[in-house]
């Protein structure tokens, strides 16, 4: 049978992290790289547990128990900081005559490269520990590169969002596309009319359902306003729950009384998002280019506005003209 | 292309000779932009457009180019990733340039659509070394002499390098270490670790 000395000289080049212990738990020899830790303590001659605390598993309490587990995968830690952690394998030696515990770093070798000064002449010619740091290095390298590629196209898609004219939650047109659009109009001296139309009750779907059932009604409600209008009709959502629908060429108070009309009562029908009934309703406020002299973007906004909020004043649901609001204020 | 390839002759070029020169080279070859994205993969005629336009811009024969593009690459103080990259081939210089037999299935390794010719290095002394650099990347076995130039003052080896022409396909480099602890080399810390 082998002897313990040639034991050891043998496993120093094999494993150099392996401790041998006798039956009662005496450390009687140990491996180079593993003394490398506690180079100030020799650890020839202690008690196995009183360098290495016992983590997994936390039935075995002592050196015999450790001996004869039937699980021979242990998991440690030095009891004295830095309390690196370890695998281990235990391999009874025959005859009662103590066993050899292989230690490794496992996950904790990144640190441990780091707190022992270690190198590549500490560990085994078959220890795959360099390659792990090798990949390590290269990986987190590769990945650098690809975070910051990642980095710039964030970068050029808010670009890209900032310059779009659609409004990416519905695909109506958004603000941006609906000033432009305006202002060509204007320039080109057609006749229009607009309408600014503001979703009443949205607020109380999205704290009561979330922001899901929220933006399910916005879909929906931009489908119907879609559906309500000509293709060559702008359709934008300028806020939150508020939309302004542009018809090109239509001055016609009746046409546009109608489909305000349709609108709101498509609207108010009762939308389901995953059972539960969402229940909305319009307010519309519609100008018309022809009743300005000169007309400005602003001004027309302003009226569909003031238009908007006679129609909310009046209760849900309701449709106003800025021109009867005149007549109204000029009446009364 | 690789963009990690043309990404480390951009890195070269700018560290070396400045952006206004990068710049000029890349309006010269028509790329129609200016920056390469390092995950990318580029059509292979533009690296080569851009390359003869750098040696046009800065009078220089393609070769010498490369080799100081592959002496960049291990020793300017932007590349210190790589360079401890390289440094994980060995303890010494001699276990460096056996560990690039391994070199082309490690770059792999890290990243999986970068594929680099094959090498081999041939013991014929303890002195006397012959690094064989398969075809597929022109200009590679030029890279990889710069790269044994700068490797071998890292690890503080006194070493001549030629060029000696091709044998079937492979082109083939020439290494004699004339002393293999010429000088201190830079350290190496396994550890190390970014802040």
């Amino acid at each position: 049978m082998i002897k313990s000395e040639d034991l050891g000289k043998l496993l120093n080049t094999l494993c150099p992290m392996f401790v041998l212990v006798d039956d009662a738990g005496g450390v009687t020899q140990v491996g180079p790289t593993l003394q490398k830790l506690r180079p100030d303590q020799c650890m020839m001659g202690q008690s196995f547990l009183d360098i290495f605390e016992l983590v997994r598993p936390r039935s075995i309490t002592t050196v015999a128990q450790m001996l004869t587990a039937p699980d021979r995968k242990l998991h440690l830690r030095f009891q004295d900081r830095p309390q690196t952690a370890f695998k281990g394998l235990i391999a009874p030696l025959p005859g009662g005559a103590g066993a050899v515990v292989n230690l490794s770093f496992g996950i904790s070798i990144l640190d441990a490269v780091r707190d022992y000064a270690l190198t590549s002449a500490d560990f085994s010619g078959t220890d795959l520990a360099i390659e792990l740091l090798y990949l390590v290095e290269a990986n987190s390298a590769a990945m650098e590169a690809s975070r910051s590629l990642n980095l710039r196209l964030q970068g050029a898609m808010l670009a890209a969002e900032e310059q779009a004219y659609t409004d990416t939650l519905t695909g109506l047109k958004n603000r941006r596309a609906m000033d432009h659009i305006l202002g060509h109009l204007i320039s080109m001296k057609s006749t229009f009319a607009l309408m600014h139309l503001d979703l009443d009750f949205f607020k109380s779907v999205n704290d009561r359902l979330g922001h899901a059932a929220g933006d399910y009604v916005l879909r929906q409600a931009a489908e119907i306003m879609l559906e309500e209008t000509r293709s060559d009709d702008t359709v934008a959502r300028v806020g939150g729950d508020e939309f302004v629908l542009i018809f090109k060429g239509m001055t016609d108070r009746e046409k546009l009384g109608g489909i305000a009309r349709r609108l709101i009562s498509r609207l108010c029908q009762p939308m389901k998002f995953e059972g539960s009934p969402c229940q909305v309703s319009a307010s519309v406020g519609t100008a018309l280019s022809t009743q300005f002299d000169v007309p400005k973007a602003v001004d027309i906004l302003h009226a569909a506005d003031l238009a908007l909020y006679a129609a909310k004043r009046s209760g849900r649901s309701c449709h106003r003209f800025y021109s009867d609001l005149l007549g109204a204020q000029q009446s009364g | 292309m690789h963009g990690l390839i043309n990404r480390a002759i951009q890195s070269f070029v700018c560290a070396t000779y400045g952006r206004q020169c990068w710049l000029r080279a890349t309006q010269a070859a028509a790329l129609g932009f200016d920056e390469f994205e390092a995950m990318l993969i580029y059509d292979a005629d533009l690296s080569t457009r851009v390359l003869e336009a750098l040696c046009a811009e800065l009078n220089r024969p393609r070769s010498e180019f490369l080799e100081d593009l592959g002496t960049y690459l291990v020793s300017h103080p932007n590349m210190e990733d790589l360079r401890r990259l390289m440094r994980f081939g060995g303890v010494t210089y001699v276990e460096f340039l056996h560990s690039l037999d391994d070199l082309s299935d490690r770059v792999r390794l890290a990243v999986s659509d970068l594929k680099l010719p094959d090498l081999e290095l041939q013991e014929h002394s303890p002195a006397e070394y012959r690094l064989h650099c398969s075809a597929g990347l022109p200009g590679y076995s030029s890279v990889m002499t710069g790269v044994l130039r700068a490797m071998a003052d890292d690890y503080g080896s006194l070493v001549i390098l030629s060029n000696e022409g091709r044998q079937s396909e492979a082109a083939v480099i020439s290494i004699t270490l004339v002393e293999s602890a010429f000088a201190e080399g830079r350290h190496f810390d396994l550890g190390a670790r970014k802040s």
